[in-house]
């Protein structure tokens, strides 16, 4: 197979990396590190990413609590994913590290907080 | 009761300047923040990649900062929420008004500045074309998104692929928006590449460089933007037209310091980075006042503002104790080809370690080069550079032994490797 190009996302580095397919192996070159090698294995089988959104919260100073997947979720179940999380709404006070929904669409994965966020009564 | 030290905004900047104080032994400091919380602009980036420096771990934005408040708060560091500074004078009083507090003067023994820094708005472009409503700075969609819960438009052009631009792209994707296109005036993004991949082409969200927008369509709402390619003047190319209908269009087009206080403060200032002048010790041209963060100039992470900040915060402390050296014997700073600014610009050796670091930023795309430092024509430090690009700050550490006590300015430039 021809080798495909590919750029690294695991960290703002960025590397321009080679991948090439043999039979049941991956040949990468161009990494900086060895999470570039999982990293092109993994995009050029079942592409995954972290998602980072927000989630309704109410009696909070502001509207919105942050929130992310505390893992990775397949590429394609991106946009299911988020239908989900709209969905939900939450009451203050939230801890950072709460999780809001538990294996979100069975993936395995938690919508965690990413902020901690006080209750106030008047809004 | 005066306090030791006040620091001017609760976001990354004053948050770690305030805690590295605290930790050489200053008890009376006082952050005043406009906001409602302390955090700054980190709040609203609510997507990760922040602290893989400082923690070595990726964070979002919120979980960045509620490490330092929790800090702060730990550390019993008081602060003000709601606190507007309205003016700072050389004496060191500082007046600010907040709904709680009314209108309120404070002295203080030191000052540290970190109020951060704003985003080019249209009128800074002039884009031809009608005023309609549908037009915001990318950050500004991005509070309304991320923090009031506020969808900002449903059809969306975007101008500028800085980083702010990219993340925005993917944020109004991901709730249900359509990104037409991000134009880009320069022949190159300005923002990382791992962000061009998940933020666009994760979305086939097209990029379009050397492109830039001559016309906004609409009385009301923004009903079309028009984009065109520009030549190597960054003159729109006439004929290359295309015209987007939208309802939004967002701008992320550079990122100015904030320093209306700095200025009716009378510091001196840098007419390249639009902000104070500051020394090794991060302090301005005013004894006893200090700038760190975006304030002083724009960084592309957050990491390297903190460590900025610690400096400013330890040297803030230094002076505070009457241990910091105030010689009239500085070494200036000076870019040179290929470089477009140099912090800090000024350098009193007596108040450094065993090295001083440089940070600069460079005019141009550059490949295969060397970044140069020089004193007195003799080179006092050269590292050669793979890469190196205005989107990206550039680091030099100098080795004190290299650098002649009674000599010259140190210039920086770019040369042929």
């Amino acid at each position: 197979m021809k080798a495909q190009e590919l750029i690294c996302i695991v960290c703002p580095i960025g590397c321009h990396m080679s991948v090439e397919r043999k039979a049941a192996e991956f040949i990468v070159t161009g990494n900086g590190c060895p999470r570039g090698i999982a990293y092109a294995k993994k995009e050029l089988t079942a592409p995954s990413r972290t998602i980072t959104t927000t989630v309704k919260i109410l009696h909070s100073n502001f509207r919105r609590l942050p929130v992310k997947t505390n893992g990775e979720v397949p590429k394609e179940r991106m946009f299911d994913v988020m239908s989900e999380i709209n969905s939900i709404s939450v009451e203050a006070p939230v801890n950072m590290g709460d999780i809001i929904l538990k294996d979100v669409l069975g993936l395995g994965v938690d919508i965690v907080s990413s902020k901690s966020m006080h209750r106030v009564e008047v809004m | 009761m005066p306090y030791e030290l006040v620091v001017i905004g609760g976001g990354p900047a004053g948050l770690a300047a305030a805690l590295e104080a605290r930790k050489e032994g200053i008890k009376h400091i006082l952050i005043l923040e406009r906001d409602k919380e302390l955090g700054g602009i980190l709040q609203q980036c609510i997507h990760n990649g922040f602290g893989l420096h400082q923690f070595k771990e990726e964070l979002t934005g919120p979980e960045y900062a509620g490490r330092f408040i929790e800090m702060v708060q730990k550390e019993g560091i008081e602060y003000k929420l709601g606190a507007m500074v309205v003016s700072v004078n050389d004496k060191k009083e500082i007046t600010y008004v907040s709904p709680s507090d009314g209108l309120v003067t404070l002295q203080a023994t030191a000052i540290v500045l970190a109020m951060g820094c704003r985003e080019r708005p249209r009128g800074a472009l002039s884009i031809p074309g009608t005023r309609p409503s549908g037009i915001f700075t990318a950050g500004t969609a991005q509070r309304y998104v991320n923090m009031e819960g506020k969808m900002v438009g449903k059809r969306v052009v975007i101008l500028g692929s800085g980083d702010i631009g990219l993340i925005m792209a993917r944020r109004m994707t991901l709730e249900g928006a359509k990104v037409e296109v991000v134009a880009e005036l320069m022949p190159y993004s300005g923002g990382l590449t791992r962000n061009i991949v998940q933020c666009l082409e994760d979305f086939n969200i097209p990029l379009k460089l050397s492109h830039t927008v001559t016309e906004i369509h609409g009385t009301d709402r923004v009903t079309g933007v028009t984009i065109a390619k520009v030549d190597a003047n960054r003159k729109p190319i006439h004929g290359t037209e295309i015209t987007y209908e939208c309802d939004t269009l967002l701008l992320s087009v550079g990122l100015v310091p904030e320093n209306e206080i700095s200025e009716s403060l009378g510091v001196e200032m840098s007419r390249v980075t639009s902000g104070p002048v500051v020394n090794e010790s991060m302090q301005t041209s005013i004894e006893g006042i200090f700038a760190c963060g975006n304030v002083v100039h724009v960084h592309d992470l957050v990491d390297f503002v903190t460590k900025e900040s610690q400096r400013a915060g330890a040297s803030a402390a230094r002076y505070i104790q009457k241990r910091l050296t105030l010689s009239e014997e500085l070494i200036h700073t000076e870019p040179k080809s290929g470089v477009r600014y140099v912090i800090p610009n000024t350098i009193d050796l007596a108040n450094v370690g065993e090295s001083v670091e440089l940070f600069m930023r460079v005019t141009d795309v550059f490949r295969n080069v060397k970044l140069v430092a020089m004193q007195d024509g003799k080179v006092i430090r050269e590292v050669a550079k793979k890469h190196l690009a205005p989107g990206e700050m550039e680091k030099l550490v100098i080795p004190i032994k290299n650098i002649a006590p009674a000599g010259g300015e140190i210039t920086v430039m770019v040369k042929e490797a």
